[in-house]
């Protein structure tokens, strides 16, 4: 499919599932509200219509409709592909219904779910992690769920900060002049945030800016002070996986030379504010210790996962409400949704495009990306000699058809431009890739940085930015590449 | 968390389904990190036609009953253990003419420069031996490497153990297993015409 199209396909599933009655009706019924809603969304939202829409043939979109519809169990895995979008939670949310709409929630082989981009990019995002909330899913704003904390935490609620801004709007802030002082821990958005010149601009007016971070990376070169931190090889803890269950890490090394454990780091720098009194902990049990009393009653419980069984049963699922609680490793069975009235709420989805359309000027769509020997921005795996040999630097994926049209064969190097910026490197002509669309890894910095071009366009509730959909043009570029494997030849003709 | 060690009677098995594979290459990172192979894998991965495909396959020996390589060698260079392991050549008789690289209907050897030498996979006899899996199998994350009982096989995937080829009109036997949707095909048929599928035109060029 074309970026930005996946709220039209799945608009059309929809569409199918309800013109040939492939719905679940006792599930939304005793299980759902706002079906309606999200059916009239979906009145005029016809194959041939969303074929026009995300570029493929009608005929296919039946298909794929018929066989989530009639198939008794299915799962829909979804990434950063329909999320990184101004309109992903339209997305997520268009997905969903076809899950609901078909019963596939709450038993075996069923569900709908999100896998998420980084470690423990689940657990983080639970308790916390993210501004607006507080541990146990709760929401900072919510007075009883403040209460909860603020007394396990022993403060007074009004101690507690009022909900903060998301990522994207903190670089934006500080664009701006109103942050003006910057603490991050492994955070890189010189390489992972969109549109890394005005990125960089942002990071050089911050009046302090301090780095906790494993390795010196892009961004930290802007910083004041650098704090050398650890990498989860070097610590103990636990990180929460997609599927929500919570699993022990522990340390293989320890850090080298001045490199300190990250919450180390951070008692430290309480108690310099005055405020190392709510940080007494001796080891990362202790802190552990007040996650499951700050997490308990919210819904990702964490009260009965307890430093021993975690470790013993290879992991437990959250809610785990009480100790010796066996762990909840379905979410949803019975019907049961976490909303106060226990069902699960359908959504009418409208048809809208994203940010920025490609037009005369920029005719080509650039989505952005992962390469499997990567990670993230790279700080860690841009230094692993075996990683960077298998995908020495990005590489623009095209199709045959638009490199004909282009003049490009396998191997120059092309100059992709957007409204943002420009990058060159070379093509990799493959047929694996939509003719209208060019893909680019993110995992590189400054001249070799894919999000040189991508926009800073935000989706208006989950405040991601859309990183899978810009447009730009294409130029050929003096110079060609070999885009061949030199391992190989390292092997055979003695290079190495 | 303890890896699992068979025993004799377990007879474990070793499966290889590249239809699984990722292309991540932590097996041929394992292999090279393994403390007997001193910084040397014996194992690659192969990117079958990048320019149409991403399918990608992890070369690992398939351990010929027959071992072709071992036929073709004019040195004798290339040995079976008792239990149906083909070795890597034999560094004093390995004359480095790369005649088994050529022959091998696999493509699993190689001739490595360094050590003027045909060096490949011998399923990490050291470590088989001692009931556990082979390095690469202990590392990957999408077990289209995968080493362990018939019976744990069956309980834990779907489709039928294969271990018998045909390359054009030679039939190979083979102590490793690959998956197929089922036997009633018989053996697997290498120069078989391929069947067709919607990757054949994945965004609808030819039906538009």
């Amino acid at each position: 499919m074309r970026p930005g199209s996946d709220s039209a396909l799945f608009g059309a599933v929809l569409h199918e599932l309800i013109r040939h009655d492939w719905l679940d009706h006792e599930f939304i019924d005793a299980h759902t509200v706002d079906f309606d809603l999200a059916a009239a969304a979906v009145t005029d939202m016809t194959p041939a219509w969303a074929a026009g829409i995300c570029g493929v043939p009608a005929a296919r979109i039946e298909e794929a409709a018929e066989i989530w519809g009639t198939a008794a169990t299915g799962m829909m895995l979804h990434a950063r592909g329909i999320e990184q979008q101004s309109k992903g939670v339209d997305n997520v949310l268009a997905a969903i219904n076809l899950g609901l709409a078909t019963g596939k929630f709450g038993k075996p082989g069923c569900g709908v779910s999100t896998i998420t981009g980084q470690g423990n990019g689940q657990g983080g995002r639970e308790h916390g992690h993210k501004c607006d909330q507080l541990p146990g899913n709760r929401d900072i704003t919510n007075p009883e769920h403040r209460a909860h904390v603020a007394k396990v935490w022993d403060c007074d609620e009004s101690e507690i900060p009022g909900k903060g801004i998301p990522a994207q709007e903190i670089i934006e802030e500080i664009h701006a002049g109103t942050i003006k002082g910057l603490l991050s821990i492994c955070f890189n958005p010189a390489v992972s945030a969109p549109d890394t010149n005005f990125t960089s601009e942002a990071l050089d007016k911050l009046e302090f800016y301090a780095v906790i971070d494993f390795f010196l990376s892009e961004s930290g070169q802007h910083a004041d002070v650098v704090l050398p931190g650890s990498l989860h090889e070097e610590d103990e803890g636990t990180s929460t996986s997609g599927e929500g269950r919570i699993i022990k890490i522990n340390a293989a090394v320890t850090p080298p030379g001045e490199a300190r454990l990250d919450w180390q780091i951070l008692l430290d720098i309480a108690e310099r504010l005055g405020r190392g009194g709510h940080f007494q902990y001796e080891n990362t049990e202790e802190i552990f210790e007040e996650l499951r009393l700050a997490s308990a009653g919210g819904t990702a419980d964490y009260r009965g996962a307890t430093w021993d069984r975690i470790e013993a049963e290879h992991g437990l699922f959250w809610p785990i409400p009480e100790v010796g609680h066996p762990g909840t490793p379905r979410l949803y069975e019975g019907g049961r949704f976490f909303h106060p009235d226990g069902k699960a709420r359908f959504h009418g989805i409208a048809w809208r495009e994203s940010a920025e359309v490609i037009d005369d000027d920029y005719p080509v769509w650039l989505t952005t990306g992962r390469v499997v020997s990567q990670y993230l921005s790279g700080t860690q795996t841009r230094r692993i000699k075996a990683l960077v040999d298998q995908y020495p630097e990005p590489l623009c994926e095209m199709h045959p058809r638009l490199a004909e049209h282009l003049g490009v064969v396998d191997g120059d190097l092309v100059t992709v431009t957007s409204r943002r910026g420009d990058i060159t490197l070379p093509a990799n002509v493959v047929n694996t890739i939509r003719p209208d669309t060019v893909f680019i890894p993110y995992h590189w910095p400054g001249g070799k940085a894919a999000n040189q071009l991508t926009n800073r366009a935000v989706d208006p509730i989950s405040k991601m930015p859309e990183f899978k959909v810009a447009a730009v043009r294409i130029v050929k570029a003096v110079g060609h590449t070999s885009t061949t494997d030199v391992r190989e030849l390292d092997l055979t003709e003695g290079r190495a | 968390m303890k890896q699992a060690r068979y025993g004799v009677d377990d007879s474990p098995i070793f499966v290889i389904d590249p239809s699984r594979c990722i292309g991540c290459e932590a097996c041929v990172q394992a292999c090279e990190e393994c403390g007997t192979h001193r910084g040397q894998s014996l194992i690659h991965l192969e990117r079958v036609d990048r320019s149409v495909s991403t399918q990608t396959a992890p070369m690992v020996c398939m351990h010929c009953e027959d071992p072709t390589c071992a036929n073709v060698c004019p040195a004798d260079a290339i040995k079976q253990t008792e239990g149906g392991v083909v070795q890597s050549a034999l560094k004093p008789r390995c004359i480095g003419c790369s005649n088994c690289v050529l022959a091998c209907p696999f493509g699993v050897p190689k001739y490595v420069a360094e050590f003027d030498q045909m060096m490949k996979c011998d399923m990490c006899t050291d470590r088989t031996s001692e009931g556990y899996a082979p390095m690469c199998a202990s590392v990957c994350p999408s077990e289209a490497l995968w080493y362990g009982t018939t019976e744990e096989f069956h309980h834990t995937r779907t489709g039928s153990l294969l271990d018998n080829w045909l390359f054009g009109r030679q039939h190979v036997h083979t102590k490793v297993f690959t998956v197929v949707d089922d036997l009633a095909g018989g053996p697997l048929d290498a120069l078989a015409a391929p069947t067709g599928s919607w990757l054949d035109d994945p965004f609808g060029l030819e039906t538009s």
